[in-house]
């Protein structure tokens, strides 16, 4: 068995698949990565199944200690990242030998980057899962001086590969795509014509729950019946506020459910910066 | 005889069926019976049947490659008769310690509804509640079927820390935590059992569908229940009808 130790974990560093499927039923989110195109592309590269479980890593970087040798591959958010002096891009299989110490300096574009291990990472299942959440994994993110456990060491791809290039606009595009949402029809014109139009900046408060908004529309709804939502579900509070509910949000609701995020604006507002801001598109009008 | 629900899209990972129909016990069992026929006319596929009080969803994975053709089988299937489907209910005897030392709010409460707190009490454990579903927290129970006279709002400031199993009520909704959490309930007892263990077999204690009653228990009883839930040595109190 492979394994690495974190040095330092970043500012939110946590272990993510691509979640639970059937838990609902339980009161329990999906989880899983974040932005879940830019995870299964990292994973793919490595030839690892697109589910295996590897790194999310939020806004600031970890340094990781490689104890043995193995291939990995970064994708998602890009930062400035080295290998002891050598400089890793994004979307191409490096293998890292025993000692190496891999540094995830500034972040350049994207918040969340995708840190894949050949084999993937080993951690226990619970609920169909390595995605960890709290209250239903031990831990719901990494700490300092952890050691992971990774489950392919023999097996190292060959470097010479050709790097693939892939086009990140949509990922980083601050255009949301989004389909009308259960209750849309309740809102009244002018309502759709603020939501549509406004550029809405990301708060600091956002996080794998929920991303909300600084910008208001003007509401008179109140609550609904408790409902169910799914990640990418944007609920209007009756102050006015938007809540999109992202992979560890809630699988119930109480707010009208006015838009719903298509999966490729799941994964592009999980990129979003907070301070920076977004503009909803509408699919189908 | 039952509507047919409105059947819709939502997003790329789910369709919408919603009944125009008031949440009731009886309204739950048409939920539930038309949540099994469709797992039966879906059975095999890779699709998740969620219920919550007037509305089913589908939970596909975004990879779902038969998502638009069960669509059109919704929109064609028959919601007017549920025959050959019986939806079984389990009462389920939840034990309550409503001592003070757990009901933080008791006095308080009582004392606005201007009752003793045995009347009170009697109030909360009079009732056979339904568990319509599983949501907001992993293992809470929504109920349904809260005393009207025991309705009372939110603390205008919540807590920061509640223990697992306390037992509490927010407008006329009442419920338990499955785990310590920040709440804003009025809380009047607590429940020695664990609702939600991820690491179960059966991860939750409760699921839709069933119906419960609140049993007031002492101090003593609640540690001596406590103590065997860990080691499975307590032994859940349930009576099973199909109905």
């Amino acid at each position: 068995m492979a394994d690495i130790t974190l040095i330092s974990p970043g500012f939110y560093t946590s272990i993510q698949d691509r979640g639970r499927r059937g838990t609902a039923k339980y009161g329990v989110p999906q989880a899983g990565a974040m932005d879940a195109f830019s995870a299964a592309k990292a994973n793919l590269l490595l030839n690892n199944d697109p589910n295996a479980a590897l790194l999310e890593i939020t806004f600031s970087g970890p340094k990781i200690r490689f104890n043995t040798a193995m291939s990995i591959c970064i994708s998602g958010a890009q930062f400035n990242v080295k290998c002891n002096d050598r400089q890793l891009k994004n979307d191409k299989a490096y293998i890292i030998n025993a000692g190496d110490q891999v540094d995830f300096g500034t972040l350049l574009t994207g918040f969340r980057a995708y840190l894949a291990f050949s084999g993937g990472i080993e951690s226990p299942v619970v609920l169909g899962s390595r995605s960890q959440y709290e209250g239903i994994t031990t831990h719901f993110r990494l700490k300092k001086g952890e050691n992971l456990n990774i489950m392919g060491s023999g097996k190292v791809l060959n470097e010479s590969s050709a790097r693939v290039q892939f086009s990140n606009s949509k990922i980083l595009d601050n255009k949301i795509e989004v389909f009308a949402g259960a209750e849309y029809h309740l809102l009244n014109t002018v309502q759709k014509q603020q939501l549509l139009k406004t550029e809405y900046t990301l708060l600091a408060s956002s996080n794998r729950m929920a991303i909300q908004f600084k910008e208001k529309i003007e509401n008179k709804l109140y609550g609904i019946t408790t409902a169910a939502t799914l990640p990418g579900t944007v609920q209007l509070t009756p102050q006015g506020e938007l809540i999109v509910l992202m992979r560890d949000g809630q699988v119930t609701g109480g707010y009208p459910r006015i838009l719903q995020l298509s999966e490729m604006g799941i994964n592009a507002i999980a990129q979003q910066v907070p301070g920076k801001s977004i503009i909803f598109e509408m699919l189908i009008k | 005889m039952p509507k047919k629900p409105a059947i819709s899209h939502f997003g790329e990972c789910g369709i919408l069926l919603q009944w125009d129909f008031d949440f009731s016990p009886e309204n739950l069992k048409v939920l539930l019976s038309a949540k099994a026929k469709i797992e039966r006319l879906l059975e095999n596929r890779d699709v998740e049947v969620l219920n919550t009080y007037t509305a089913l969803l589908l939970i596909y994975p975004i990879a779902a490659t038969t998502r638009f053709s069960d669509y059109k089988q919704l929109q064609e299937m028959d919601f007017s008769t549920f025959e050959n489907i019986v939806i079984a209910q389990r009462l389920v005897e939840i034990p309550v310690c409503y001592d003070t030392c757990f009901g933080l709010d008791l006095e308080f409460l009582a004392s606005e509804k201007k009752v003793s707190i045995e009347a009170l009490v009697a109030m909360h454990t009079e009732p056979i509640y339904t568990v319509y579903f599983i949501g907001f927290l992993p293992g809470f129970p929504y109920l349904g079927g809260l005393d009207k006279r025991l309705a009372f709002p939110r603390k205008k400031t919540p807590r920061s820390r509640i223990e697992k199993g306390a037992v509490g009520i927010a407008e006329n909704q009442t419920g338990i935590y499955p785990q310590a959490s920040p709440a804003g309930w009025q809380i009047i007892g607590n429940c020695p059992l664990t609702l939600f263990n991820p690491v179960a077999d059966k991860p939750c204690l409760l699921k839709a569908g069933d119906q419960i009653r609140f049993k007031s228990i002492g101090k003593q009883e609640h540690e001596t229940i406590k103590k065997a839930v860990p080691s499975g040595d307590y032994k859940l109190q349930t009576s099973t009808e199909n109905g």
